[in-house]
Parts: C-alpha cells; sequence; structure tokens
C-alpha cells in the first residue's frame, strides 16, 4: 500500500526562547488525513511548538506544509479577558468576513460543529467550556483547513461535551483533515489519535498509539509510572 | 456670555475638531481594552510632553513636536513587546513616567499646565485641518479593520493562522493611538488625553452586549464627554482637560451606579 503524502515535515527544530532551549532537534512527518496526538508532560514544550509550527514563535530547522495547506488553529485560551462584551456571533462572524465566506458556509459550519445562532447571541463569557470550545472549533472551520490544530481543546469540558467534541473532529479527519491535537487525556488519544507524538527535553517517539502508549514508554515521557488500563482496540 | 462672530466661528470649528477627536479616541479605546493596555494607552499621551517641551524650545509647531514624540513612543512600545517579555504596561510604567519627568523638566512652568492639562486655546486652520483629516482616517481604519483588529486582540495565534499580518496591523493599530493622542492634545493635555481612549471605554463596557454596540458606547460617550467639558470649560472659564475626564468619570460612575443597582434587584 502506498504511503499518504505527508501534509508536514519538520527536520531539526529547534526552539529557544530568550537563551532557553525548549524543544531540541526535532524531526517527525505527519501524514494527510491523519490524526496526531502530542503527548508530554507540562511544560515539555507542546503549546510552543503549536506556536512555531504557525509561525508565532521564532525555530531554526525546516517546516515545510505540503502546498495549498490551509491551517485551523484552536488555541488553549484567548489573549483577552472573557468578560468583554464580544458574542459568539462577533467572533465568528469577523472570523467569517476575514476568510471571505459566505452566510451559508456559517451556517454550515454551526451544523458542524453544534451551534446555534441562540447560543452564539451570548456572551463569550457566558457560554459553557463545551460551547465555548465548540465556537473556536468554527472559527477555526471556516477558512476551510487541510490542517486543523487543536490545543488542548477538551480541556474544562464534561464528558459529554468532550464527545461531542472528538467526534467532531473525527468526522472532519475522515473527510481528509489532518489533525493534530495537544492532549493530556490518553484514553481518548488511543481511542482517536492515529499516531503519537512524544515530546519530553531527553525523549522524543512518533509511533502509533498501540505502540507509544505502553506503561513503559509513558513511564519514560511522564518520568513516573502512569497507570493506563487498555481495552480491546485491534486495528490500533 | 457672548461671542462675537469670527470668536463663535473659531469656537464653532474647535468645537468641532474635540468632538471628531473624541470619536475617533472612543473608538481607538475600545480596543485599547481589548489588547489589554488600558494603563498602556492612558500613559502614551505622556510622551508627548517631550516632544512640546523640545518644539517649544526650537520654536517649532507644538503639535509636530508632539506626533514625533507620540510615534516614537509608539515604535518603542511595539518593539520592546517583540523583543522582549513585558508586557506593554510593565514598558510603559518604566519608559513612559521618565519622558513625562523628561519633559516637565523641558517645559516652562506657564507651558506646562497648558500642555499638561490642555487649554483650548482655538485651533489655526490648517490645525483644523489635519486635525479633521486625522481623526476621520483614525476612525475609518478602526471600522475597516475592526474585524482583523478583533481576531488579532481575541487571539493573536488564530489570526496569524487566519492569513492577518499581526505585527503590521498591531503597529498601525499603535500608530493610531499615537495619532488621536496627539491631536487631543490641545483639548485634554499630556496628563489626561489617554483618559479619553479609556474612560469611555470602560463605561460601555458595561452596558453593551456586543462588540458594535461596545464601539458605538464608546465613541458616543467619549464625545459626549468633550462636548460637555467644553462647554463647562467655555463657561467656567477653566482648563478643559479636567473637566471632559470629569464628565467622562461620572457618567463611568454613574453607569456603574445603574448596573449594580439593577443587578441587586
Amino acid at each position: 500500500m502506498p504511503e499518504p503524502p505527508t501534509a508536514l515535515h519538520v527536520e531539526h527544530l529547534t526552539i529557544d526562547l530568550d537563551g532557553r532551549v525548549i524543544l531540541r532537534d526535532l524531526s517527525f512527518d505527519v501524514a494527510t488525513a491523519s490524526w496526531v496526538a502530542v503527548i508530554g508532560p507540562n511544560g515539555s514544550g507542546k503549546t510552543v511548538l503549536f506556536r512555531s509550527l504557525i509561525g508565532a514563535l521564532p525555530h531554526s530547522g525546516i517546516v515545510r506544509w505540503a502546498p495549498g495547506t490551509r491551517l485551523g488553529y484552536v488555541p488553549q485560551k484567548l489573549d483577552i479577558e472573557r468578560n468583554l462584551p464580544v458574542t459568539g456571533l462577533d467572533l465568528l462572524a469577523a472570523r467569517a468576513r476575514v476568510a471571505g465566506v459566505s452566510a451559508s458556509d456559517v451556517g454550515s459550519v454551526l451544523s458542524r460543529v453544534g451551534l446555534s445562532t441562540n447560543v452564539l447571541g451570548g456572551l463569550i463569557g457566558d457560554l459553557s467550556g463545551g460551547q465555548f470550545q465548540r465556537l473556536l472549533l468554527g472559527c477555526a472551520l471556516l477558512s476551510r483547513p487541510t490542517l486543523l490544530l487543536l490545543d488542548e481543546p477538551t480541556t474544562g469540558i464534561d464528558e459529554p461535551g468532550q464527545e461531542r467534541l472528538n467526534v467532531a473532529v473525527q468526522r472532519l479527519q475522515r473527510d481528509g483533515v489532518t489533525v493534530m491535537t495537544i492532549s493530556h487525556d490518553l484514553s481518548v488519544v488511543s481511542r482517536f489519535a492515529t499516531n503519537v507524538l512524544c515530546i519530553t527535553r531527553d525523549h522524543r517517539c512518533l509511533e502509533m498509539p498501540r505502540r507509544a502508549l505502553t506503561p513503559e514508554l509513558l513511564a519514560e515521557v511522564y518520568a513516573e509510572p502512569i497507570a493506563f488500563f487498555r481495552h480491546d482496540e485491534p486495528d490500533r | 456670555m457672548s461671542l462675537t462672530a469670527s470668536s463663535f466661528a473659531l469656537t464653532a470649528s474647535s468645537f468641532a475638531l474635540s468632538v471628531a477627536v473624541a470619536i475617533a479616541a472612543g473608538l481607538v479605546g475600545a480596543f485599547a481594552l481589548m489588547r489589554r493596555m488600558s494603563l498602556a494607552a492612558d500613559a502614551l499621551s505622556h510622551v508627548a510632553l517631550p516632544g512640546i517641551g523640545v518644539a517649544l524650545l526650537l520654536r517649532v509647531n507644538v503639535l509636530a513636536g508632539a506626533i514625533f514624540a507620540l510615534v516614537a513612543g509608539a515604535l518603542l512600545i511595539w518593539a520592546l513587546e517583540r523583543r522582549t517579555r513585558l508586557s506593554a504596561d510593565a514598558i510603559i510604567g518604566v519608559v513612559f513616567s521618565a519622558a513625562l519627568a523628561i519633559g516637565a523638566l523641558l517645559t516652562t512652568s506657564e507651558e506646562l499646565i497648558d500642555a499638561l492639562f490642555g487649554g483650548a486655546s482655538p485651533a489655526s486652520s490648517w490645525e483644523l485641518v489635519v486635525g479633521i483629516t486625522g481623526a476621520a482616517g483614525i476612525v475609518a481604519f478602526v471600522l475597516l479593520a475592526k474585524d482583523r483588529l478583533l481576531l488579532t486582540f481575541v487571539s493573536s495565534d488564530v489570526a496569524r493562522t487566519a492569513g492577518i499580518d499581526v505585527r503590521r496591523l498591531d503597529l498601525f493599530y499603535l500608530l493610531a493611538c499615537a495619532l488621536v493622542v496627539a491631536l487631543g492634545l490641545r483639548y485634554l493635555g499630556a496628563l489626561l488625553m489617554g483618559s479619553l481612549m479609556i474612560i469611555p471605554a470602560a463605561t460601555a463596557r458595561h452596558v453593551a452586549r456586543s462588540v458594535r454596540q461596545m464601539l458605538a458606547g464608546s465613541a458616543l460617550l467619549a464625545a459626549g464627554a468633550m462636548a460637555a467639558g467644553m462647554w463647562l470649560a467655555m463657561r467656567l472659564h477653566r482648563e478643559s482637560g479636567p473637566l471632559v475626564v470629569a464628565c467622562a468619570s461620572l457618567c463611568f460612575f454613574v453607569v456603574l451606579g445603574v448596573r449594580r443597582q439593577r443587578r441587586a434587584a
């Protein structure tokens, strides 16, 4: 079977912020329409990696996107205070106008992420964690991305909300969108990811979940024993 | 108080310019709140003082001196925010307080009061043209770039992946801040002009339910405070700056009080 085309090629990536090396000599490839979960302990540089990939932080090495790549990015947190008078519709409309998409496209994105205009008419500070993350995902989808970067998208969301978000992202991946997500939830990684990128100061690997999510490797990544129970998932 | 026809014309044109500048300040200020630079926007006006001092020493136009210093100040914030991990507020706290001190040393005590608090002397015809054109340009910039500004200040990373040149937009925004401060110095002075950007925006924030309402509310409140303050200054023969800021502050506390009462009810 031929190898799927590469959506992202990273070679010898080193990120040095104010003289402190956050990531050194990282190399990996991301296949088109795959779901790569980035795991590692807090402070290992996962968010820094994403911000460096999108050009927000300086780095050395090669970051090469497939020709015609359109990025969608869902950040871990916003730069503004949540209690400002900004509604979900304000954000979505602004993003739609910048992307130059029509009102019907906005409607289709809303139905994909399971949000109504009624909910989005409220202030972003009044949205639940799940609604807020789906709003950010909706904003990212307005650019019709070929590659989605999600930085801990389910943090602070209840179980049903996490399930809805993960299933929505999985649907996108099955439609051909490449997904990279930072996650601390190993059961979600095991269930949805096609590959796992482990990042620590001394260790990195890009493996299929079955090979990456072993007690030995996880203990090495997190520098302490991790209790991890695998259910039967023969294809992973 | 009675006015001659010529003094009325001068006063009316100066009044129109002050309201135009206030509208621009209100719009820019709404985004200053989103950018988390309330203190920075307020203190940015202080940097005009050394420019005014040097202009007076060299006997060149005071507005030109202020614009030069403010643009330099805006460029300084923009560059330092990118090259250091300090926030705009921290940078302003250190650098621009020093600018205020240097400016005060360069300016004689008679000129200092007008420079600090605004004098509201009638604007010359070229100052009117520059002022109205500048204010219109700032309003046009904010309204045309409002979507990109919103995305950039909500999340610079989201904006970046949306294809927005975040650094350039941020620079243009800071220059708009500098220009609006320069245009308003005549009325509010170097010490108080920043307040006209922040207080109406902070007031509008409490009543607005969307970005559009916040922008409109901030612009209207700034224009209202400026008009009321200018009128009071004329009636009471006092400096316009403190009266404009007093009107804006009164509005802020009234809105805050009404909002608290409604919540309690």
